[in-house]
């Protein structure tokens, strides 16, 4: 059991970062962003096409990689946030002008499946390993054993979290991106240049969705359909912690990756991935605000 | 000659099955604006039922029943209906984006329990065999398809001026009315999620009566077949051909299903078979990019929703001439 639950929340560091800016797209853009999953593939492969140019540096103590590979992560960090704004600038900014909101939507399922693609395209689909030396095991309490890679994973995560929350409350940008999510015409009127938050809102939800698919790629393996299968469970964990709630969506991610790695006690394991849709289907029915939701 | 006449037929016969979808769809997206991004999912019970109640018995799975063909294609339609209802009675009341979460949801479920649950469904082997109509008739490959192909032809028909008269009556006019404004449509005493879900279980029922139509055609079922590209090719036809437009959804149809063909074919005569796998992907790119860009450029696709004016409405000249000019007329 002990060591389901090491599992779950090494899951739950790459749920979290990517329903972080799953979240912050449905409460400042009003809509559910499909392609989101996709920013984390991205991530990973930018990560694994620079592994190729720049290594992966000297092995530091017990982990697989060195200073270089954490060069790597944050190039390909600022990769998908550029192509995260690329892809708004192409697409989203277009629809947003068009009175019909709804397309949005439809047109970020058509993104997810094209950048998925264009994944395919360059790198095959084949799945992928960043390191080629086997991480080995320790046991840190009886009967778990983890990695000093997946250490290394959630300790990040929980540096970038930190981070995140001080930004969000001590600086100028964090306070704006906050006003803009609660009342957009309000934040406009004050002064706040809505259409540099969004950009900046892209920075982060890209950064973030970049580094949560490194971590998948560190911890299970990169390929194209890593942030396709990823998708359903970040929007579960943004659900499940209440909609455009930063703290809702890190504590969902880490709800719905302890369930889907726990639920093998009573479930089969290739119905894994439906565990989190069940877990938000639950959620919309009995509470649909979340547990971390702004109340009516 | 007959090598161009055979493919054309089975085309059309493809064309027409999607048509069947895209026609569902239209009625839950181009009416009544319900975001289903799980049009397999229904598509995919509709497949399995006609395949586990019409085809041979199975060594390993379940099947046998030797049902008829009509009793088949019904029951597709009844169980599809069901599981549009178990999936809109808990999120239509939602927010909408949270229906295309939910649907997406459960055809990721469905598709899952297709490739697992192999005692009902085959697993991923699938299901083969799966028999077809009048099959017995005709001996010639060509002419059965022929025959296949005027059936398919009828039920198109048949759903076409069914959902047109549908859409047309009061009930069609409360739908759009929804769509367009709900308090406006629930101040005049008429219950949105009543109607919405009337809507949406007719499209899946529709839906699913394509996974019969098609089962029956491809003789075979499996997991694969129900993937999300599915969906997405399915809501590229009906952006293509027009959202809200009955004869956009088949035009998009028959035109995006060309042109998906038409690009698979180009890929396979160009690449290299180790290049294959990249040839597909190129196919999802050029459909992607067509949908994105008729999403940017004409987002009410080829034929548009016809603006409809009430007969007794008191409208000017100017808003009789900005509506026909909306129409492009």
């Amino acid at each position: 059991m002990g060591q389901y639950i090491a599992d779950g929340i090494i899951l739950g560091a790459t749920l979290s970062l990517g329903a972080i800016g799953l979240t912050l797209t449905f409460k400042i853009l009003r809509f559910a962003n499909f392609a989101h999953g996709e920013l984390l593939t991205f991530g990973a492969y930018f990560a694994l096409a620079l592994t190729t140019v720049l290594g992966v540096g000297a092995p530091l103590g017990t982990l697989t990689f060195g200073w270089g590979f954490l060069l790597v992560i944050v190039l390909a960090a600022v990769f998908t946030a550029v192509l995260a704004i690329v892809v708004d600038f192409l697409v989203y900014r277009v629809l947003r002008r068009s009175d019909i909101v709804a397309t949005i939507v439809i047109a970020s399922f058509g993104a997810s499946l094209m950048l998925r693609n264009i994944v395919v395209f360059i790198w095959g689909n084949q799945p992928e390993y960043y390191f080629h030396t086997i991480a080995i095991a320790k046991p840190i309490l009886p009967g778990v054993r983890v990695t000093t890679d997946e250490i290394f994973v959630v300790a990040l995560a929980a540096v970038l979290m930190v981070a995140l929350h001080l930004f969000l409350t001590r600086t100028r940008a964090g306070k704006a991106m906050r006003a803009v999510s609660d009342n957009a015409l309000l934040a406009q009127v004050t002064g706040i240049n809505v259409q540099s938050i969004i950009r900046l809102m892209w920075v982060v939800g890209g950064t973030l969705a970049a580094i949560g698919g490194i971590f998948y790629g560190i911890t299970v393996q990169v390929g194209p359909n890593m942030g396709f299968n990823l998708i359903l469970p970040m929007f579960a964990a943004a659900i499940l912690g209440g909609i455009g709630s930063v703290y809702g969506a890190v504590l969902g991610g880490m709800v719905i990756g302890l369930a889907e790695s726990v639920s093998v006690f009573w479930i089969d394991p290739a119905y894994k991935p439906a565990v989190a849709f069940l877990l938000m289907f639950v959620m919309l029915l009995v509470y649909p605000g979340g547990l971390l939701g702004e109340r009516a | 000659m007959s090598g161009l006449a055979s493919y054309l037929v089975f085309f059309l016969i493809q064309a027409l099955i999607y048509s069947v979808v895209a026609l569902g769809l239209n009625l839950q997206w181009g009416y009544t604006g319900l975001f289903n991004i799980g049009v397999a999912g229904f598509f995919l019970i509709g497949s399995y039922t006609f395949a586990i109640l019409c085809g041979p018995p199975y060594a390993t799975h379940l099947g046998g029943f030797g049902l008829p063909w009509t009793v088949g294609v019904l029951a597709a339609i009844a169980l599809s209906a069901i599981g549009g209802l178990i999936v809109g009675i808990p999120t239509l009341r939602l927010r909408e984006d949270y229906l295309a979460i939910a649907t997406i949801g459960i055809a990721v479920t469905l598709q899952l329990v297709a490739l697992n649950a192999r005692t009902l469904t085959g697993g991923s082997r699938g299901a083969e065999s799966i028999p077809r109509p009048f099959a017995h008739l005709v001996s010639s490959n060509l002419w059965n398809n022929v025959v296949y192909m005027l059936l398919m032809l009828l039920v198109v028909i048949v759903i076409y001026f069914a959902l047109e008269a549908m859409v047309r009556s009061p009930w069609g006019r409360v739908l759009k009315a929804i769509r367009e404004d709900e308090p406006a449509a629930s101040s005049l005493g008429k219950n949105p999620f009543t109607f919405r879900l009337q809507a949406f279980v007719i499209g899946c029922a529709i839906m699913g009566l394509g996974g019969a139509l098609n089962a029956s055609f491809v003789g075979f079922t499996a997991p694969t077949d129900f993937l999300p590209i599915f969906t997405f090719e399915i809501w590229a036809m009906l952006i293509v051909g027009g959202s809200g437009n009955n004869r956009g959804a088949v035009l998009g149809s028959v035109l995006v299903w060309g042109l998906w063909t038409g690009t698979g074919s180009l890929t396979q005569a160009i690449l290299p078979s180790s290049l294959q796998v990249k040839g597909g992907a190129v196919q999802v790119i050029i459909i992607g990019l067509v949908l994105m860009l008729m999403l940017v450029l004409r987002p009410r696709g080829l034929m548009g929703e016809e603006a409809v004016v009430s007969r007794d409405a008191d409208v000017g000249g100017d808003v009789a001439a900005a509506a026909s000019l909306q129409e492009g007329r």
